[in-house]
């Protein structure tokens, strides 16, 4: 059963047509990875998973549910099955680690303070953290700042989790670090994943799917041996990172 | 026929960026009502608002009313009319100087920290994120602004009138040698309860400007650091244009 299918969208930003009818499917426990350049729309593509934009024309469906089509409460309904993971971490930078991590359970849950705070320390240790509990966002490192976005996602035990080129700007070492983390949560919370990259490393690691997003479309979908072994020049030339081929540097 | 097509797109973007203000607006009233209510928030936005304000609009008040009883002492001796500065001060300052020099003040110093708080949150993706927890932006982030916005203003423009009656006071009795018996009976005398609530309602109506147009450009910020200066700018600009023409029309309307 497909978890999130996203059904001929279209969305254009003035006169700039970025997604020109993209489909896909991710299936349910399914790790799937968008690949594209900068200016592909994967950014664009990922928000409309989660409601934060809306196609002009096509349909997504999330867990049976039309995106579309919901209220703003049903729209929080649906979002409470979601963990996202920001590019910049998006930390909210007036709160302290703890009460970023716990955001979502003291909005809605009944938990009290001091529960919130230690499934909060619970949180962080899955993704490697202690001690952090008390420092603001602008104590942390990048690697820190994205292991407690990651920690802040699945604080509410998200069925989804999406990631946003999660291992942009950090080191190499970080970022396996992150890629170990993600295989790692999901084969602990048994999740359905989403990430956008351009890092193939990453996509390789991660995915059991690979799709790719050129100038608005989907070009292919594979398994990361299928993107391998591609025999699509513009596919070919991505994965391999040449300057030389169809996409040209614009 | 070129500039008449150049004037044309410009009123055009401004009327299409005041339809997008008001939908602002509405989105804001619509929900300041029902649950959650973030009174934390509220509270704190009153603090940074309102208390953080107070020494830049006391200052302005007094150095107003005190300025205010100087130069119409200089004019009044002129045809003998000295006993009518405190009238003068007190009109002035309830109706009119009170509310447009605190929305100007605040506009300039909370509405710029609003826009530019929230623009870079914004840019950020602070406020994306926000709603991917299942919590509303607007809900969250600029109802207590706007509430805020709204009743500090009430309360740094009484606090602002007060002020500045005080330093006329000082000017003209104490200094310029008014009877103080003339000059407190003619303040009262010549300023009713309606004037001061004229300009009290000038301060709900400039608070609600500050805290809308703070937010509003705060919220429409794009790019990075540039875009947050923009913003911050804006906000600035456009609040304290609103609080010029607006007093006009209220002044009109609350003659």
């Amino acid at each position: 059963m497909s978890m999130i299918e996203i059904i001929s969208v279209h969305k254009n930003f003035g006169s700039q047509h970025v997604l020109r009818g993209v489909n896909l499917s991710v299936e349910q426990g399914e790790s799937m990875t968008v690949i594209g350049g900068s200016g592909s729309g994967k950014s664009v593509l990922i928000k409309h998973i989660i409601g934060l934009l809306f196609p002009d024309r096509g349909r997504v469906v999330v867990d049976g549910q039309v995106v579309n089509k919901l209220d703003e409460q049903g729209l929080n309904e649906l979002r409470k099955k979601f963990g996202m993971l920001f590019q910049g971490a998006a930390l909210f930078d007036s709160l302290t680690v703890w009460e970023n991590v716990g955001f979502a359970l003291k909005q809605h849950s009944r938990h009290s303070a001091k529960e919130i705070r230690e499934i909060t320390t619970e949180k962080l240790s899955l993704v490697g953290l202690k001690g952090v509990e008390d420092k603001m966002p602008s104590e942390l490192s990048g690697g820190m700042k994205k292991r407690v976005g990651l920690a802040r996602a699945i604080a509410m035990g998200p069925a989804i989790i999406l990631y946003d080129e999660p291992t942009t700007g950090l080191d190499p070492i970080m970022a396996d670090a992150i890629n170990d983390l993600i295989i790692d949560l999901r084969k602990k919370l048994g999740v359905t994943s989403v990430t956008i990259t351009h890092d193939m490393h990453s996509a390789y690691k991660i995915s059991d799917r690979i799709a790719m997003l050129y100038k608005g479309e989907i070009l292919e979908v594979g398994t990361p041996d299928e993107i391998r072994k591609t025999n699509n020049p513009i596919v070919h030339q991505f994965i391999t990172g040449s300057a030389v081929g169809p996409i040209t540097a614009e | 026929m070129k500039w008449l097509e150049a004037l044309g797109g410009k009123v055009y973007l401004w009327m299409a960026d005041m339809g997008r203000v008001l939908m602002f607006l509405f989105q804001t009233v619509r929900w300041a009502t029902g649950r959650p209510f973030y009174i934390k928030n509220l509270l704190k936005q009153m603090e940074q608002i309102g208390v953080n304000s107070v020494p830049v609009v006391l200052t302005t008040a007094l150095s107003t009313g005190m300025v205010l009883a100087l130069q119409s002492y200089t004019g009044f001796k002129r045809f003998g009319a000295e006993s009518l500065i405190g009238a003068v001060v007190s009109l002035s300052m309830t109706r009119e100087l009170g509310p447009v020099l605190t929305g100007l003040m605040v506009a300039g110093r909370a509405g710029a920290s609003m826009a530019a708080e929230l623009g870079t949150m914004k840019v950020t993706e602070q406020i994306d994120a926000l709603a991917t927890l299942a919590t509303n932006p607007i809900k969250y982030l600029v109802v207590p602004r706007f509430l805020a916005s709204i009743i500090m203003m009430f309360f740094l423009t009484a606090l602002g009138v007060f002020i500045g009656i005080v330093g006329g006071y000082f000017v003209g009795v104490k200094v310029l040698g008014t009877n103080p018996v003339v000059y407190i009976n003619q303040s009262i005398d010549n300023t009713k309860v309606s004037d001061i609530w004229y300009g009290l309602i000038k301060a709900l109506v400039f608070g609600a400007v500050v805290g809308l147009i703070g937010c509003y450009k705060g919220f429409n910020t794009e790019g990075g650091a540039e875009g947050v200066g923009k913003a911050t700018t804006g906000a600035v600009v456009v609040s304290c244009m609103l609080i010029l023409i607006l007093d006009y029309f209220l002044s009109a309307l609350l003659w």
